[in-house]
């Protein structure tokens, strides 16, 4: 579904991705790991148009994305840190979310229902605290049933039981036949959801693999371990 | 596009700075008016302020308005929408409220005090044109100034000193060249030099309509010449669209470039 050729973006001086070549298929959830600053979040800002690559190549569905825009009716993303527009209140935003994105019939309304989202359809969203605008930020990427999911640290500021009703809620949709992308640091969370693992370093590809094979590879029962020891062969 | 356009009209009539600068511009026109018999002369003295302030106001307002935008813009850029939209919408949607509040705030005096005299009639037509394609053009050199930088200081500063340089900077240079060069004949060059700023622009389009015209000598008459008909209006009118226009294609340009 998506193909991402010798992506190559620098700011400045750094180098923040290096010639960075991996494709993704429907029905898979693939982790993104890395260190800090290795290109995930770049990538997926790729992906969606946010940051412009300076030579490269983005397909999804053998489409060729940069600069287009129709593509991204197949996305739903969730950011690293949400930000709304801090005057407008939470039920305006859904409203206006709805009405931009009028092609959608069908609606996901889920998450809004469990994460008790109408409660605060009065509140402006800059009276939100990170944890609740984390939880408008993932109904709203689930809302519109998108094929293709992007969600950038998407349990780092939820409390557990949020954590898991969203990684309930990312299995559900998996059974779905959809892409979903999850950049993400804790290894518990990854092998709960997961059934790839790509691991970036220094925006290079350091390794593309499943779970199970990544396991049986380093012989370690837990994927934590099996990580550290790839990374550091 | 109208979609966005209407987003973008809800947040700016929420605060009230646009509802403030109309009640001020018609405060002062009225103020104007009542002051001056001549309603010739109470255009000339609204004029002076209309340069001054409308192209500060515009360029002010419209850089904050961006900067405090962009959590706007990096929702939006996300979704199914085109960047070229969201940025025409932007433009579209402040350029319009200060407009509008130009052509309440100045027209609506101007219409029921100006019209006694049918040169003023006149003149106070091109005032109100000169207002409308000004807010027009500094809106459109707050976006360039705002796309250019990242950091909002950086931005604003930038702002003012466009207008700091189209008030202000211009002017005393183009007298210093004529104060020095002025054993030579620079009617020409000063009819270019005032292509080049469209303050300047506005200003000669309506003082020509009045008859202190006449106070500015030589050049002044070759002034009269060109702007007092049909082809020099035209003529100025293109340049003021040109001023809108290229800065904010050149902002465009560098917004969907951007990575945000």
């Amino acid at each position: 579904m998506i193909s991402i050729k010798n992506l190559n973006k620098r700011y400045g001086k750094l180098q923040v991705l290096n010639n960075l070549s991996v494709e993704f298929e429907r029905g898979q959830v693939v982790s993104i790991i890395g260190p800090n600053g290795s290109g995930k979040t770049t990538t997926i800002k790729c992906l969606l148009g946010i940051v412009q690559p300076d030579s490269g190549e983005v397909y999804v569905d053998d489409e060729l994305v940069l600069k287009q825009w129709e593509y991204r009716r197949k996305i739903g993303y969730m950011p690293q840190i949400s930000h709304f527009p801090e005057n407008m209140k939470v039920r305006q935003l859904f409203d206006m979310m709805k009405d931009i994105r009028k092609d959608v019939s069908e609606l996901d309304e889920e998450l809004i229902g469990l994460y008790n989202i109408q409660k605060m359809y009065d509140k402006r969203l800059g009276s939100l605290s990170g944890g609740m605008k984390q939880k408008v930020s993932a109904s709203l990427a689930f809302l519109f049933q998108p094929d293709l999911l992007i969600l950038d640290e998407p349990t780092a500021g939820l409390d557990p039981l949020s954590s898991e009703i969203l990684k309930a809620k990312i299995l559900k949709e998996k059974k779905r036949d959809k892409l979903i992308l999850i950049s993400s640091h804790i290894m518990s969370e990854i092998e709960e959801v997961a059934d790839d693992i790509l691991c970036m370093m220094d925006g290079r590809l350091c390794f593309y693999r499943s779970i199970a094979a990544i396991k049986e590879e380093t012989g370690e029962a837990r994927l934590g371990k099996a990580i550290a020891k790839l990374i550091t062969y | 596009m109208d979609k966005v356009i209407k987003y973008v009209l809800y947040d700016i009539l929420r605060n009230r700075i646009v509802l403030g600068y109309t009640i001020f511009l018609l405060i002062m026109s009225l103020g104007m008016f009542q002051l001056e018999n001549d309603p010739a002369k109470a255009v000339l003295s609204l004029l002076n302020v209309v340069l001054l302030v409308v192209p500060l106001i515009s360029i002010i307002f419209a850089t904050i308005h961006f900067y405090n935008s962009q959590e706007f813009i990096e929702l939006l850029v996300a979704q199914p929408i085109n960047r070229q939209k969201i940025f025409y919408s932007e433009y579209l949607g402040v350029a319009i409220s200060l407009a509008t509040a130009f052509l309440t705030g100045v027209g609506v005096p101007l219409l029921l005090f100006g019209g006694g005299a049918i040169r003023s009639g006149a003149a106070g037509i091109y005032l109100i044109t000169a207002g409308l394609f000004l807010t027009f053009i500094f809106v459109a050199l707050a976006f360039l100034a705002s796309v250019l930088t990242s950091d909002k200081a950086k931005g604003i500063g930038l702002a003012l000193l466009l207008w700091f340089y189209f008030s202000l900077l211009y002017d005393g240079l183009v007298m210093m060249v004529l104060f020095y060069f002025s054993d030579y004949p620079l009617d020409k060059f000063s009819l270019a030099m005032l292509s080049l700023n469209p303050i300047d622009l506005g200003r000669v389009l309506v003082l020509l309509q009045i008859d202190v015209s006449a106070l500015m000598g030589y050049t002044g008459a070759l002034y009269k010449n060109l702007f007092s008909n049909f082809t020099g209006v035209l003529y100025a009118c293109l340049l003021m669209l040109a001023w809108a226009v290229l800065p904010l294609m050149l902002a465009k340009r560098i917004f969907i470039r951007k990575d945000l």
